[in-house]
């Protein structure tokens, strides 16, 4: 009786780990990640009602909401963070524009979702190294779709050939380096 | 023992019935107008040490260990190709952006400084594919030139 319940978990054992193998392609669930909306969201959102593009908007909000994460060294919340702003950029409609612009803003969203999706996954090295790379996308889009936000583009050089990114405020609070040099950099530009 | 013979047996079994499981072989003969190296014109030197460090994962064309006709070593390899071709396919190059071109090159550079890449998973099997300081800095060197050039 024994060894007929042993074979019959190792068959079952097989049985899960070939079912297993055979589901390697099977798609990976986005964990919906829904994020409380923070402060810089809401104040991105205020604006919301006469923007010309809400999601681009929302987009900016997100990328926001991801500055903040890693200001305060927060891997988690940066994670959070950069999935919903890929769900963000999958709804991003762009009939409203000529087409040189949905050209390039076709690419901007291709290339911020790879970014978007990284920092979803990734360490906090890593994850600041693709947000490096995402501001200069949201800096072009925001170029295009504009803003009813004033928003400071601020550089710090102390991060790789130097790091830029957008806030919503005029005082610095550095995301490349958190609290190690949370006052690095200045504003080099006012945008809106 | 009959418990272990019996166990013996069924990993056997399974053994032999996966070998039947066919993988999509990642080969091509043709080096597509997208190629990185063809678009760039690569130095010979560089474009060597991409393919030997780099290309079986990062384009359409695997050069095959002998044991990749084994399973499920096989399943493995293809999951790790799948994979490194997503974030990067060398073959299709020039099918990229600029922008894309652009943080490709950015990634590569800081892949191979912080010896993120080979994946050491990789190089513990194709010990060729180590790359040397004196590698890195060529390679980093030359990706720094075609950023430049963008």
């Amino acid at each position: 009786m024994k060894n007929l319940r042993v074979t019959t978990t190792i068959l079952a054992m097989a049985f899960v780990g070939l079912t297993a193998m055979s589901c390697k392609d099977g798609q990976k669930e986005d964990s919906s990640a829904t994020m409380d909306s923070e402060v810089s969201q809401e104040q991105a959102s205020t604006s919301k009602s006469n923007a010309q593009n809400p999601e681009s908007q929302q987009v900016l909000a997100d990328y926001m909401v991801l500055k903040d994460a890693l200001v305060a060294t927060d891997g988690k919340a940066a994670a959070e963070a950069g999935k919903k702003l890929e769900s963000t950029l999958k709804s991003i409609k762009l009939d409203s524009y000529t087409s040189d612009q949905q050209k390039e803003l076709k690419e901007i969203v291709e290339s911020s979702t790879e970014h978007a999706e990284h920092i979803g996954r990734s360490d906090m090295a890593h994850q600041r190294e693709h947000f490096q790379m995402l501001t200069q996308d949201v800096t072009d889009m925001v170029a295009i779709t504009g803003t009813e936000n004033t928003l400071y583009q601020q550089f710090c050089p102390m991060y790789g050939e130097g790091g830029a990114w957008l806030s919503m405020e005029k005082e610095i609070r550095n995301p490349y380096f958190g609290s190690k040099m949370m006052k690095c950099g200045e504003v080099q530009k006012e945008i809106n | 023992m009959r418990i272990l013979k019996i166990i013996a047996l069924i990993l056997l079994v399974v053994f032999i019935g996966i070998q039947f499981m066919p993988t999509e072989r990642n080969q091509s003969d043709l080096v597509p107008k997208t190629d990185f190296l063809l678009v760039n014109n690569t130095p010979e030197n560089i474009g060597k040490l991409l393919q030997v460090s780099c290309y079986d994962c990062h384009s359409n064309d695997t050069a095959y260990p002998w044991y990749n006709r084994i399973q499920p070593i096989a399943w493995f390899l293809e999951d790790h190709i799948m994979e490194g071709k997503k974030e990067l396919n060398f073959s299709e190059w020039d099918a990229y952006s600029n922008r894309r071109k652009n943080s490709k090159l950015k990634s590569i550079m800081s892949q191979i400084r912080d010896d993120e890449m080979p994946l050491f998973s990789y190089t513990l099997f194709h010990r060729d594919a180590i790359l040397s300081d004196v590698e890195k800095q060529r390679i980093i060197e030359y990706m720094k030139n075609v950023q430049d050039s963008l």
